[in-house]
């Protein structure tokens, strides 16, 4: 039952948005080109939907592409980093740096420096995205619990059995924590690259075709790619949720349903 | 056979606190020996040196070559991501023994503690009593001669406490273990031991010795007989001359 009220509660907001939305926009006879109906957006995108779909897949492939790297990278880093404090107070800083930039301030540089078009999308996307992968998970691999450590200490674990049975166990839960983070931001990083690029790039993800529909005062097409970028948001959210949820469910108390 | 012998043993932390100052100390193999004493007296600090979790700033420790430690914490201290029988025989992992009879020896030492069947519990799908009967269980699994255990039962009921130790004693007078368990409670500790030392604060030294010489495991209807009252008196009074001292 409870499931049930999960789903329904925000479906039925949004189709009362919807149609509040579509109803003001019919009766105060607002035209399209400035403020668009769902009826209008939704024909948008039915229209041009092969298009749209490779548009979604170009931007939906490089957040991907730069989540995966985020998720190497910055756990390999965290894990060199959880090696010793010297390192980590070392090069943390400069993970910092490049957190706090501004990705549309270095996107124009990586775009010069870089030749390929889809690989500085790429590393733009992953810039935004390592950081909370990495944050994440130091600050878990440094969260073992002291009797765990002095508990592997007295059996004599090597520093490899630490790290394998007991710090990347423990640091799991805010790994995925900064995961969810991390897959929005790589989407957000991708489409601001892609925004940068502009007329210049490939030409072809979901933000250059709203560049595009904006230079044509085709507004309807702008909101529907618009749309697409949230729903694609929705998905990698959900679908990080959902990883999030099947490894945590036997343990850790952030998966647990409330009893009774 | 002495199986740890500490000769003026003292313990100042870099915050410049005296944790202990002079501990002798002889521990005989086959004893249950209790270190009772007021919080902050530094039992638990005595009991990390004794395993060799701490070095000690002053004095000396000597340790029988033959000694397996086990260890048990305040809490049960189970990894929440692996399930019991997985904990249990953590310790045989670490030290590289084969899988198979990794598995074999937790069954072994689960069953031993009266968890049979509940190998493939997770930790917080147990009872509080039962998590630290996982945590004996990995204790044992190594079957060390010397089992050290830090107040393991304080967080518990006193009906679950009870019944934990009287399976502690079954187990120590079945293995012939040592065991050096720290306490606060006069009573656990006088229902427990062979020998009880007596601690005082402030810096943490031993200032009584108590032993007793009840046959374990204690028969029925110990813990209301005037026998047990007695030796908890003597013990009380050890203890609060302990901390007039």
């Amino acid at each position: 039952m409870r499931r049930w009220a999960d789903w329904l509660a925000p479906t039925l907001v949004g189709l009362l948005v919807l149609g509040g939305w579509e109803a003001a926009v019919r009766l105060l006879e607002v035209p399209a080109y400035q403020v668009p109906g769902p009826a209008a957006i939704a024909r948008a995108l039915a229209e041009d939907w092969p298009l749209f779909r490779s548009s979604m897949l170009v931007t939906l492939r490089i957040a991907l592409l730069a989540l995966l790297l985020a998720v190497t990278l910055g756990g390999l880093l965290a894990v060199i980093f959880a090696q010793s404090r010297w390192v980590e107070r070392a090069f943390f800083p400069y993970a910092v740096v490049l957190q706090v930039t501004p990705v549309v301030a270095i996107a124009p540089l990586i775009l010069i420096w870089v030749d390929d078009v889809t690989l500085s999308l790429l590393i733009c996307a992953w810039i935004v995205a390592f950081f909370p992968i990495l944050s994440n998970t130091v600050l878990g691999l440094n969260s073992a619990d002291r009797n765990h450590v002095e508990l592997f200490r007295l059996y004599g674990a090597t520093r490899w059995q630490t790290l394998w049975l007991l710090r990347l166990p423990g640091a799991l839960p805010f790994f995925l924590a900064g995961l969810r983070v991390a897959g929005g931001l790589a989407l957000i990083g991708a489409v601001v690259a892609e925004f940068v690029a502009g007329a210049g790039g490939t030409g072809s993800g979901l933000a250059f075709r709203i560049l595009e529909a904006g230079y044509q005062l085709k507004i309807p097409r702008m909101f529907a790619a618009l749309a697409l970028i949230s729903a694609l948001g929705i998905a990698i959210f959900a679908v990080l949720g959902l990883v999030q949820h099947l490894l945590l469910r036997r343990w850790h108390e952030s998966a647990m349903r409330p009893e009774g | 056979m002495t199986l740890v012998a500490l000769d003026g043993v003292g313990k100042r932390f870099a915050s410049g606190t005296e944790a202990l100052r002079g501990i002798d100390l002889k521990i005989e193999a086959g004893e249950f020996l209790s270190l009772l004493g007021p919080s902050g007296c530094g039992k638990s600090t005595l009991l990390r040196l004794i395993a060799g979790l701490a070095e000690p700033s002053s004095g000396r420790i000597a340790r029988a070559a033959s000694r397996q430690v086990g260890f048990v914490f305040q809490e049960a201290t189970l990894l929440p991501w692996s399930d019991a029988i997985t904990n249990v025989r953590l310790p045989l992992r670490l030290a590289g023994v084969a899988r198979a009879e990794q598995e074999a020896r937790a069954a072994e030492a689960l069953a031993q503690v009266g968890l049979g069947g509940f190998e493939r519990a997770y930790p917080r799908e147990l009872s509080g009593g039962m998590r630290m009967r996982v945590s004996i269980a990995r204790a044992l699994v190594t079957r060390p001669s010397l089992l050290l255990m830090d107040e393991p039962f304080a967080a518990l009921d006193e009906l679950t406490r009870h019944r934990l130790n009287d399976d502690l004693l079954a187990l120590w007078a079945g293995s012939g273990v040592t065991v050096v368990f720290v306490t606060h409670s006069v009573f656990e500790s006088v229902y427990l031991s062979s020998r009880i030392l007596v601690m005082a604060a402030r810096p943490g030294r031993v200032a009584a010795e108590v032993r007793l010489d009840e046959p374990a495991p204690r028969p029925e209807g110990f813990r209301t007989s005037a026998g047990y009252a007695a030796l908890c008196r003597r013990a009380t009074e050890a203890l609060e001359g302990a901390m007039r001292a």
